[in-house]
């Protein structure tokens, strides 16, 4: 029962359709990619090449940050229709993980 | 439902992932628990940050002296582009072809089996040096949290294979779709998970 699912069957057009725009969101996840690879880079280049660490440790936060934004939102389609509920939950996750790693080190370093 | 019924390409849902009932629960679901790991993840985070380089005063392990960042950078080049080939997986999936699909998910494989036997040799090569789980609150901080890591990424590696191997003979269909789509969701959530181990543990590690 709970499987059922009316069966529809595309027409030719629409079918071509379909596999064009898959390919073409298959080009915008490469580009994503591109990205998170040369955000990687940036981050190893600036450790390695030994700024000070004040500047290096917000900028190498900031850039796995956006990281996880493009992986979540591209990736993992979090921009998608349908993906409001699960949207919620995972920025309730994200929050209690904040406060957590906030209220953690806090205590401990302040 | 007759799980055997034949789908083409043509008829195949534009989101075979959520089409059913079952599809669309298990989606909900999957993230909810993706959000629940998220807060374990940060506990553990939170646990490392305030561990970090203590311990028993004559232990002369900092994470400045330990990590090497070649290492690192080669396993999250690997678990990058592991993220994007299971990505390659799920388009094909969408398209209702499930050879494409399964030889992605066999690629996705071997490169989460490289990161993890990267991941063993590192492991290794610690307790040799004498930096082992018990050394010092900092390696108990360090091991649990990398190591929680890495077995979210054997049981993901256990996923993706057995979901290969149950399946090879089946196809897709309405039933193993969802179970492909959310084996992927899982594998992305251990790259964004590795996206912070390597900038806090070991980008700020090695600087000190």
């Amino acid at each position: 029962m709970a499987h059922d699912t009316p069966e529809k069957i595309r027409s030719h057009a629409e079918h071509e359709y379909l596999k064009k725009k898959r390919s073409t969101e298959m080009r915008h996840q490469l580009t994503s990619f591109a990205i998170m690879i040369f955000l990687t880079l940036i981050a190893f280049t600036m450790v390695a090449a030994g700024f000070s660490a004040y500047l290096i440790v917000p900028i190498i936060l900031l850039l796995a940050a956006v990281q996880v934004v493009l992986q979540l939102y591209h990736f993992m389609h979090l921009s998608n229709k349908g993906h409001g509920t699960v949207a919620f939950f995972m920025f309730s996750g994200m929050f209690v993980a904040f406060i957590t790693v906030l209220a953690l080190v806090t205590i401990v370093w302040w | 439902m007759d799980l055997n019924k034949r789908y083409t390409a043509q008829s195949w849902p534009d989101h075979p992932e959520t089409a059913t009932l079952e599809g669309k629960n298990k989606f909900v679901g999957f993230w909810l628990l993706l959000a629940a790991e998220t807060v374990t993840f940060a506990s553990l985070f939170a646990t490392y940050l305030a561990l970090k380089d203590r311990g028993p005063d004559a232990s002369e392990f900092t994470a400045a002296g330990l990590f090497e960042l070649p290492l690192v950078f080669a396993m999250t080049m690997i678990l990058l582009t592991s993220s994007l080939t299971s990505v390659y997986a799920m388009h094909h999936m969408k398209n209702h072809n499930f050879k494409a699909m399964q030889a992605w998910l066999g690629i996705t494989v071997l490169l989460g089996l490289t990161f993890l036997g990267l991941e063993i040799y590192e492991f290794n090569h610690y307790v040799h040096l004498g930096f082992g789980f018990t050394t010092s609150a900092f390696s108990s901080a360090f091991f649990t949290l990398v190591g929680t890591h890495g077995a979210h990424v054997l049981f993901g590696l256990s996923w993706f294979i057995a979901l290969m191997v149950r399946n090879s003979k089946r196809g897709l269909n309405m039933y193993n779709a969802p179970k492909f789509y959310l084996a992927a969701l899982y594998w992305h959530f251990i790259d964004v998970v590795w996206v912070f181990i390597f900038t806090v543990v070991y980008l700020m590690g090695v600087i000190g």
